[in-house]
C-alpha cells in the first residue's frame, strides 16, 4: 500500500502566553492508501483540530504534514484551495449542506465550483452517487427539507463528487439514530470498498469505530493507541 | 464565473422578502436621483427661457467708433463731437453678413436691425422711446412680437410703429393713431400705431418701440448698413462657442448672451451644486443600504461561506458572489428606479408647455442612464467591503465544528 498522508510532529496551540492551549504536542500519524481509519479519543482531545490540520483547513503550529508526495505547510492559500478541491472529502457534523440549493446541486458544488458551471457530466456523476446513497427520490429536493440521516448521504455522496484520495469525517453519525448511522456508514465502508477512498472518521461511538479496520486513539496531544 | 452568478441569484431569491426590500429602497433612492435631475433640468430650462428666451444670443454691434475727443496738451479736454455724429457707426457690410451667419450650425434666425434714440409726441404728451428698426418679415426672429400682440399686427409695413402696452395707456393711444416719432439725430415721421403687445418685460411694454428697417434707415440717416445684428440659437448653451464661429467668420464683434449675464449663470450654477448635493446623498444613502444589506448577509451566511471555502471555493470565488450580489441589486434597484421615475414625470407637462406655478419638471432631462450606471457601480463598491469580510471568512470558525 502507499502512504498517502504523514504528519510528523504535529504540534497546534492556541491563543498565546498565560491563555494558550497547546492542543497538540508532537502528533505524529500516517495514513496509506485504502485505509479506513476510526479517530477515537476524549472530548477535547483535538480530533478535530486534527481532522482541520489533515483537510487543510488550518495549519499547524509546527511540524511536517504531507499528502501524496506535497508539502502542505508550505502550501499557499490558493495552492491548498485548489489542493483540496481536488483531493479531499469533508463530512461534517452540523452545517454540512447549502441550504438553498438542492441535494444535487450540493452534491456537485466541488467540481462546479472548479469548472466554473454545472455540467451535464457533473449532474450525471451527482444523480449517480446520490442514487448510490438511496437517495433517488430525493435528488431535486432543497436540501433544508431533508431528514438528518439524508443530509449526511448527501454529504458523503459530496465528499465524493471530485473522486478525493482522502475522506475526512468528524463526527458524521454524531447527530443520528443507530438506523441512520449504520446506514452512512455502510455506503462508506462499501466505498472504501469498491473505490478504495480513503476514510478518516473521528467518533466517539465504539460500535462505528468498530466497523474501520483500524484504530487510532488521540489522547494528551499524542496518537495514544 | 456563470456558476458564481447563479450562486448570487439563488442567494437573492432564497430572501424574496428582504431582496424585494432591498431592491425597493435603492429604487427610491434612484427616483430621488431622477427627480432631482428633472427638477434642477427643468428649472434651468425653465430660468433661461423666461429670461433670455427672448433676447438675442449673439449679438454683433457696430464697432463704436472712441467719440472723436480733442485733448490739450495738459490732458484736458477741448471738445468732444457731438453725441449724433458718434452713433453713426454701422456695420456697413450687413447685408453680406447676414445670410453668411444664417449658414452656422446651430443659428436659427438673424435679425439685422438699426436701433436708437429718439422721442415720441402725440398732442402735447411727449414720451423717450428706444426705436428698434426690423426688417419686415423678421419681427418675431428674437423677440416673439406675434406672440406678445394684443391688438393689432406686429407687421411692420412702411409708416407704421408697433409699440408696449405700457406705453399706449400712458399716452392714451389707439390703433390707427398717427404719431411722431423724433430721432436724436433730429429726423422727424409721422407713422400710424399698427399693433400694441404685451411682453411682460417693463422695459419693453414702456420704453420700446418698433418700425420697419426703411423707416429706422430715415429716422436715423444711415442710408445703408445696420447698428446692431441679433442672432437666435436653437441651443442657449452653445452661445459661447457660436459667439467664437461668427467672429471668426467674419471678424464681426460677435459677443454671446453670456457676456454680462454672470449673475444669472451664477445662480444657475448654485442650483447645479444643490441638485449634484442631493443626488449624491441619494447615492451615499443607496451605498450605505447595500452595504449594510449585504454585510448582514455574510454574517448569516458564515457556515455556507466556510463549507463552500472547505469544498475547494477560492476567496476570489467568494468575492464575486457576493459583489455580483450588490451588482445585481444596483440594476434591479436602478431599473425600476429609473421606470418609477419615468413613470412620475409623465404627468408634468413638457418644457414648452411649462406655466409659473407648477414644477417645471423636465421628463427628457431625468439621467435615467446615468442614475442606471451610478446606482450599479455604488452597488458593486457597496459590496466590496462584505464581500471581502466574506472572503476572509475562516472555514473552520464557521463550521463550528
Ligand atoms: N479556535 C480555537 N481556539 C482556542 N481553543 C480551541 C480552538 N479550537 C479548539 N480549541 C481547543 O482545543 C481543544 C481540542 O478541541 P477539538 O475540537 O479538537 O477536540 P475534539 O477532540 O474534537 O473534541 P470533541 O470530541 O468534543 O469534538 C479543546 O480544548 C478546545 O477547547
Ligand atoms: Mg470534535
Amino acid at each position: 500500500m502507499n502512504m498517502l498522508v504523514e504528519v510528523e510532529g504535529l504540534v497546534k496551540t492556541f491563543g498565546s502566553g498565560e491563555a494558550a492551549t497547546r492542543v497538540l504536542r508532537g502528533l505524529s500519524l500516517t495514513l496509506q492508501t485504502g485505509e479506513m481509519t476510526a479517530l477515537l479519543g476524549p472530548s477535547g482531545s483535538g480530533k478535530s483540530t486534527l481532522l482541520t490540520i489533515l483537510g487543510t483547513l488550518m495549519k499547524p503550529t509546527s511540524g511536517n504534514h504531507r499528502m501524496l508526495g506535497v508539502d502542505l505547510v508550505a502550501a499557499d492559500d490558493r495552492a491548498l484551495t485548489a489542493f483540496r478541491n481536488l483531493h479531499i472529502g469533508f463530512v461534517f457534523q452540523f452545517h454540512n449542506l447549502l441550504p438553498d440549493f438542492t441535494a444535487l446541486e450540493n452534491v456537485i458544488f466541488p467540481t462546479a465550483v472548479r469548472e466554473g458551471r454545472e455540467t451535464a457530466a457533473a449532474r450525471a456523476r451527482g444523480r449517480e452517487l446520490l442514487t448510490r446513497m438511496g437517495l433517488a427520490e430525493r435528488i431535486d429536493f432543497p436540501s433544508a427539507n431533508l431528514s438528518g440521516g439524508q443530509k449526511q448521504r448527501v454529504a458523503v455522496a459530496r465528499a465524493l463528487m471530485n473522486r478525493p484520495e482522502l475522506v475526512l469525517a468528524d463526527e458524521p453519525t454524531g447527530n443520528l439514530d443507530r438506523a441512520s448511522a449504520m446506514q452512512v456508514m455502510e455506503l462508506i465502508g462499501e466505498i472504501n470498498r469498491d473505490e478504495g477512498t480513503t476514510f478518516l472518521i473521528s467518533t466517539h461511538d465504539e460500535k462505528i469505530a468498530g466497523l474501520c479496520r483500524r484504530q487510532v486513539v488521540v489522547g494528551d496531544g499524542v496518537v495514544t493507541g | 464565473m456563470l456558476y458564481g452568478l447563479k450562486i448570487a441569484l439563488r442567494y437573492l431569491t432564497a430572501s424574496k422578502a428582504q431582496t424585494a426590500l432591498l431592491v425597493l429602497g435603492v429604487a427610491v433612492g434612484v427616483f430621488i436621483f431622477i427627480f432631482m435631475s428633472a427638477l434642477i433640468g427643468g428649472l434651468a430650462e425653465f430660468i433661461l427661457s423666461r429670461t433670455v428666451g427672448d433676447i438675442s444670443h449673439v449679438t454683433i454691434k457696430a464697432e463704436d467708433a472712441d467719440p472723436p475727443i480733442l485733448i490739450s496738451a495738459e490732458g484736458h479736454v477741448l471738445a468732444v463731437a457731438e453725441r449724433g455724429r458718434a452713433r453713426t457707426a454701422t456695420l456697413a457690410d450687413a447685408p453680406t453678413w447676414v445670410p453668411l451667419i444664417e449658414t452656422v450650425p446651430g443659428v436659427i434666425a438673424v435679425s439685422p436691425q438699426i436701433t436708437g434714440a429718439g422721442f415720441l409726441t402725440r398732442g402735447a404728451q411727449v414720451a423717450q422711446v428706444s426705436v428698434t428698426g426690423v426688417e419686415p418679415g423678421r419681427e418675431s426672429a428674437i423677440l416673439n412680437l406675434d406672440g406678445y400682440m394684443v391688438e393689432g399686427s406686429a407687421r411692420l409695413g412702411s409708416g407704421v410703429i408697433v409699440l408696449g402696452q405700457t406705453l399706449a395707456d400712458d399716452l392714451s393711444l389707439r390703433l390707427g393713431q398717427t404719431l411722431r416719432l423724433q430721432s436724436s439725430g433730429g429726423v422727424s415721421m409721422v407713422l400710424t400705431l399698427s399693433g400694441i403687445y404685451r411682453t411682460g418685460n417693463g422695459m419693453i411694454d414702456r420704453r420700446s418701440i418698433f418700425v420697419s428697417l426703411p423707416t429706422a434707415r430715415t429716422l436715423f440717416s444711415l442710408p445703408q448698413g445696420v447698428t446692431w445684428i441679433e442672432i437666435k440659437l436653437a441651443d442657449l448653451n452653445a452661445a459661447d462657442a457660436t459667439a467664437l464661429r461668427i467672429r471668426a467668420l467674419t471678424g464681426l464683434d460677435a459677443v454671446p448672451w453670456t457676456d454680462g449675464a454672470e449673475q444669472l449663470m451664477e445662480a444657475l450654477d448654485a442650483q447645479a451644486q444643490t441638485g449634484y448635493f442631493l443626488k449624491s446623498f441619494a447615492l451615499i444613502t443607496i451605498v450605505i443600504g447595500v452595504a449594510s444589506a449585504l454585510l448582514l448577509s455574510t454574517y448569516r451566511r458564515r457556515p455556507e461561506i466556510g463549507i463552500m471555502r472547505a469544498m475547494g471555493a477560492g476567496r476570489g470565488f467568494v468575492v464575486f458572489v457576493f459583489v455580483a450580489q450588490g451588482a445585481l441589486i444596483g440594476l434591479l434597484g436602478g431599473l425600476s428606479g429609473a421606470a418609477f421615475g419615468y413613470l412620475a414625470l409623465l404627468p408634468f407637462p413638457t418644457r414648452e408647455a411649462f406655466r409659473p406655478g407648477t414644477l417645471p419638471m423636465d421628463i427628457t432631462q431625468g439621467s435615467y442612464g446615468l442614475a442606471i450606471t451610478l446606482t450599479v457601480l455604488g452597488a458593486i463598491l457597496a459590496s466590496i467591503l462584505p464581500a471581502r469580510a466574506a472572503a476572509r471568512v475562516d472555514p473552520v470558525t464557521a463550521i463550528g465544528q
